[in-house]
């Protein structure tokens, strides 16, 4: 049953093909898209026709590679910086919030907790709605009294960094609040006692303490808004993101340039979760 | 002296909590109060907008509206269940049977597909089950069948589709759960003549409780307020009610309407939520760690 306990080869065995087929339910569907990227065939699945590099850098009329697809690239530009300023944001703010709920006490604490937590278990779709309700109405208001369009309140790239940023920064402030647990108090008191200011005590002694975790942070709030599609979707302007193209396309024009473009989030998305195996392997 | 200490310590105090302030409240309070608020409204005939509890009578009166509503928490629910079922072997496995080394590498393969992104692996399962599918494929040239399964654009594809991206969730806080159980209490039970059966509901499954509640709450969450996998796994009659929502917002632009949807799921994710936090007697607090 467990390390310790002898238990029945049948039993073992068992187990075992249940692991299996979990792990292959789990694979499957990024290892077909993964080898189908460079099927040369004009459907997005089965028969296979042999090798092709076409769907990464084909630019014929029939068949559009993804680098010669100036749609597809530009979306991808649009979620990478997005990603980057969503995870700048909530890195920032999630680290403030983590800061704040473990190291100072005050009035309504527990409330304001509660609120920090909330957008784990409010859907994304309605985050995006409240969120486009909200800004449209302030908009409007803003353009009957001041005759001024702000671009920020309609559907926009703006916006939509705002509405990833209301729910990354929670999981920014989860994750740090898990380091900032392990923090020996004491350091901090001694920089106190050695007359720093609380402001340079968290500057100097904290916040080193924690780049780790607000690396981490960074990282997986980043990752939350390039693969957003929920609350996104409500708040795009006029350029899409990654996601919001790809899902156009899925519904409308499935060529294989699509499994071409899983394949290298897939591959991107592998390789940083080895770098981060090994990262960690060498810091032990 | 002790006067400038304290100042100094406001300052950092402020310097914390306004910005968090303005995320909470200009980002989290007031957008619901607004889809509250804009839930009650409906337009006159003069084109302005009134009170009015239409929006939600509406719902309550158009049976699609409401069937759908139903169905997808029941299938909600559904899907938890059969979460819990799939992944809490996998858990077990990795915390208690197979090596350390083996768990971590077994741990980054799981991880993959969520970092992936829902879109990807959704995509992936079109080409896997599709009449032309890569599954049909393999299934005719080996002889199995002659003609292909339809398995995509079903309810099966769905509930796949939605197993696939939110099962993880359950398997990562039983894990955390699983890590602290005492290895010895299994042995002390085993020694004295427990059977494997007695031994998982009557040590493991309770002493993972915590755990599996946070799993099922994440779960549900995710599954209710799911959108891609019904909508390009599902078909025709697996309407999934943030679809209603989607449609109010994006196609027949009837904000109210969707804003009335939008708080009824919120009080359904939060309602069912608040039965399972009281019925296993957990705080919210632990849901997030």
């Amino acid at each position: 049953m467990i390390r310790s306990l002898p238990s029945s080869p049948l039993y073992r065995a068992g187990y075992r093909i249940y692991v299996f087929l979990f792990f292959m339910f789990l694979l499957m569907p990024l290892i077909a898209i993964s080898i189908l990227a460079f099927n040369d065939s004009n459907f997005i699945s089965l028969p296979w026709n042999g090798f092709t590099l076409d769907w990464f850098f084909s630019a014929t009329d029939e068949r559009q590679g993804i680098f010669a697809d100036e749609e597809l690239i530009a979306s991808i530009v649009t979620s990478l910086s997005t990603g980057f300023f969503v995870a700048v944001i909530s890195t920032l703010v999630g680290t403030l919030a983590a800061l704040l709920f473990e190291e100072e006490t005050f009035r309504l604490k527990g409330l304001l907790y509660f609120l920090a937590l909330a957008p784990l278990v409010i859907p994304g779709v309605i985050l995006g709605i409240s969120i486009l309700l909200t800004a449209t109405s302030a908009g409007n208001h803003i353009e009957e009294s001041f005759a001024l369009d702000v671009e920020l309140f309609r559907p926009s790239y703006w916006l939509v960094v705002l509405g990833q940023f209301s729910f990354a920064a929670t999981y920014v402030m989860l994750l740090v609040s898990a380091r900032l647990k392990k923090f020996d108090r004491t350091l901090e008191e001694a920089a106190l006692s050695l007359k720093a200011t609380r402001l340079e005590a968290i500057w100097y002694v904290t916040i080193p303490f924690l780049r780790p975790a607000i690396i981490g942070a960074f990282v997986v709030a980043f990752i939350l808004s390039f693969s957003n599609i929920n609350t996104t979707i409500f708040l795009i302007g006029s350029d899409p993101t990654l996601p919001i193209d790809l899902y156009s396309r899925i519904r409308f024009s499935s060529t294989p340039v699509l499994n071409a473009v899983s394949f290298l989030i897939v591959l991107t998305i592998s390789g940083l979760a080895m770098i981060n195996v090994f990262a960690n392997r060498s810091n032990k | 002296m002790m006067q400038n200490n304290k100042n100094n310590f406001n300052i950092t105090f402020y310097l914390l909590i306004v910005p968090v302030l303005i995320w909470l409240i200009f980002m989290i309070v007031i957008p619901h109060v607004e889809m509250f608020i804009s839930s009650f409204q409906v337009e006159n005939d003069e084109g302005d907008m009134v009170f009015s509890f239409g929006n939600y009578i509406e719902f309550f009166s158009q049976k699609i509206y409401w069937l759908t509503f139903v169905k997808t928490a029941a299938y909600s629910i559904g899907v938890t269940l059969l979460a819990f079922i799939i992944a809490f072997p996998i858990a077990f496995y990795l915390t208690k049977v197979t090596s350390k080394k083996n768990a971590g590498f077994l741990m980054l393969l799981l991880l993959i597909p969520l970092w992936v992104g829902e879109l990807v692996t959704v995509y992936g399962w079109i080409v896997l089950l599709g009449d032309h599918g890569v599954i049909n494929h393999f299934l005719i040239t080996i002889g199995i069948i002659n003609e292909p399964l339809n398995m995509l654009y079903t309810n099966f594809s769905m509930v796949v589709g939605l197993l696939y991206m939110s099962m993880l969730f359950m398997v990562i806080p039983v894990m955390s759960t699983l890590q602290s159980l005492d290895d010895s209490l299994i042995e002390a039970a085993c020694d004295l003549g427990a059977s494997k059966w007695d031994i998982f509901i009557k040590i493991i499954i309770p002493y993972s409780m915590p755990g599996i509640t946070s799993g099922a709450i994440i779960v549900f969450m995710l599954v209710i307020g799911d959108y891609l996998a019904p909508n390009l796994l599902g078909g025709k009659n697996s309407l999934w009610f943030t679809e209603q929502i989607y449609n109010n917002f994006l196609q027949t632009f009837n904000w109210n309407e969707g804003a009335a949807f939008g708080f009824l799921l919120l009080m359904l994710s939060s309602g069912i939520i608040w039965v399972a936090l009281k019925l296993s007697g957990q705080k919210l607090e632990k849901v997030g760690a």
